[in-house]
């Protein structure tokens, strides 16, 4: 007969032993979907303001049409490299003290880009061309 | 001299004991280079996204920190950065949708698997160039 070790509470929460059950997985995949038409708009987008004028692309982000979207695949996008990079990390640096340096570095860098992006993105949205 | 540590084995591990055949004794299947890639691409993406935040900054900012940003972009190494940056995201978004397939449970036999790893490579260089091409068509007064 096999000893059940698991808890009633832990079995029902379904997290397993690293406390965060498929959560890095499905966000993993839902932002991979999302980005799916998001950058497909993205490089559009850009391709389009390819040798404009500073003035030209600061107006069209300042058309909602044009600044949500790109919100959007810049939030997906920092979030899909976190948890990407984050993987990275873990398959790859094994001694802890580093590890754990990288996992923060990881955060930082993504939170910095997410951050400076999208500031400059609201900048250009609220100027009001 | 019983207690010396062993010299290291042909592989550079100190306990000399055989390892399995390992990467460099395969002959990589394309589907291997691919997951490969998908990872490669995804590092590049992340280190691409500084120079998008670069962009936004720079036009958020005005006229002088723009130029700057063109004057890198159209140079020579700007180019090549670009051109790499298409390519990454082509190939990770291709990989990506193949990924997404194997998720729902599609795509699985030996046969689809190759061939849609090859599928991505040529997609992925088809697409990347013609993104490139389109922009130095831009560029060059196309959309103005």
């Amino acid at each position: 007969m096999t000893t059940r070790l698991r808890t009633p509470l832990g079995k029902i929460e379904g997290l397993g032993s690293a406390k965060s059950g498929t959560q890095h997985f499905w966000r993993q995949r839902v932002t991979a979907v999302a980005l799916v038409p998001l950058a497909i708009w993205f490089v559009a987008s850009a391709l389009a303001y390819v040798g404009a004028e500073q003035g030209a692309v600061a107006t069209y982000f300042s058309e909602p049409v044009n600044a949500v979207p790109m919100l959007l695949f810049i939030l997906a996008a920092t979030y899909h490299m976190s948890l990407g990079v984050q993987t990275i990390i873990e398959d790859y640096v094994h001694k802890e003290g580093q590890k754990i340096a990288a996992l923060i570095l990881n955060q930082f860098v993504c939170w910095a880009v997410g951050a400076a992006s999208a500031f400059a993105l609201v900048k250009m949205a609220l100027a009001g061309h | 001299m019983a207690d010396a540590p062993k010299s290291p084995g042909p592989s550079g591990r100190r306990s000399g004991r055989p390892l399995s055949p390992h990467l460099q004794i395969y002959r990589w299947p394309i589907t291997m280079a691919a997951s490969i890639t998908h990872r490669a691409t995804g590092m590049a993406l992340a280190t691409g996204t500084l120079f998008l935040a670069w962009w936004l900054m720079a036009a958020a900012s005005g006229p002088d920190a723009y130029a700057l940003f063109a004057r890198a972009a159209a140079n020579p190494i700007g180019e090549v950065i670009i051109f790499g940056f298409l390519w990454a995201l082509s190939f990770h978004l291709l990989n990506g949708v193949r990924h997404l397939a194997w998720d729902t449970g599609y795509g699985f036999k030996v046969k689809t698997a190759k061939l849609t790893a090859a599928l991505v490579y040529a997609g992925s260089v088809v697409l990347a160039a013609a993104a490139f091409i389109l922009g130095l068509m831009v560029r060059g007064g196309l959309g103005t």
